[in-house]
């Protein structure tokens, strides 16, 4: 079973490949968070809003990229997590998401995380501080 | 323009961490650990039940603020963060509220854009805060145009 206390600061965290977004994916994440903007869904409501196409809500893929510390929970658990959103996810669109260990105060480990496109653009980036308990 | 509602406060609202719906969440986004899904492990774990993923807290309803009447589209989420005390488990039950934290209006060279913070917050009824979530909305020049027409319909 993984460890977090064998980590040092400038540790990757193996990157997880996110499977192409589908429409299908965007409706189960309204469904199961209550968020029905339609821009999420719906191609027409997407394009009245000047959009190319529907995008996947932000809290998507901020939800995906939180798994990258889950080999760890048995250990503690997220303590905080913040993030910006950068780039628009389109339907299609491959997610990397990837973490790096900045440094350890006591028991806490501070990620710096990222969720990056096929196109190599940053979607959603922040950090996350993981209390080991 | 929304400057005067900084420090307002919504009602709060009565939580329940419901299994079915972390289940269905952690599903959603692709969460595979069984201290979200799997009883047994719950049972097992330091929590003694299953917990809720971190994002989770973005399903609750934290009531509505006086005044605030944000329009259904147009909104621009720009960052989002939570901190926590401990993990939420389920069954937990707590009240949620929001707060309006700050209103900021910048220029940038995508046009002036208005920042919304609005500061989530889920405590117990003897006021210990379980949680913390922030979230900063943008608002486009646009999107201001049609709060101040009252237009609070699908822009």
């Amino acid at each position: 079973m993984a460890t977090i206390q064998t980590l040092k600061p400038g540790d990757q965290l193996p990157t997880i490949e996110c499977p192409p977004v589908t429409r299908l994916d965007l409706i189960k994440y309204a469904g199961a968070s209550g968020d029905y903007n339609p821009i999420h869904t719906i191609d027409d409501e997407a394009r009245k809003a000047g959009l190319p196409g529907i995008i996947a809500h932000g809290m998507w893929s901020m939800g995906q990229l939180s798994r990258i510390v889950s080999p760890y929970l048995h250990e503690g658990f997220v303590k905080s997590y913040s993030v910006r959103f950068h780039a628009m996810v389109f339907l299609g669109d491959q997610l990397s998401l990837k973490a790096q260990l900045q440094e350890i105060q006591n028991d806490e480990y501070l990620f710096n995380v990222e969720a990056v496109k096929q196109t190599g653009e940053v979607a959603v980036k922040g950090t996350l501080i993981f209390k080991v308990i | 323009m929304l400057e005067h509602l900084v420090g307002k406060k919504s009602n709060k609202v009565l939580t329940t961490v419901e299994r079915g719906a972390v289940k269905k969440f952690a599903e959603a986004i692709g969460e595979t650990h069984p201290i979200y899904t799997d009883r047994e492990y719950g049972l097992k774990s330091k929590y003694g039940d299953n917990i809720a993923p971190p994002t989770f807290p973005r399903t609750f309803d934290y009531g509505s603020i006086e005044g605030l009447e944000l329009p259904k589209a147009g909104l621009i989420h720009g960052e989002q963060s939570f901190e926590y005390a401990r993990p939420l488990v389920i069954g937990d039950v707590f009240y949620c509220s929001s707060l309006v934290e700050s209103y900021v209006e910048k220029t940038t060279k995508t046009g002036n854009l208005g920042f919304l913070t609005l500061l989530n917050i889920g405590e117990t009824e003897s006021g210990e805060v379980l949680f913390k979530s922030r979230i900063v909305i943008i608002l486009t020049e646009t999107v201001r145009e049609l709060m101040k027409h009252g237009n609070h319909s699908n822009a």
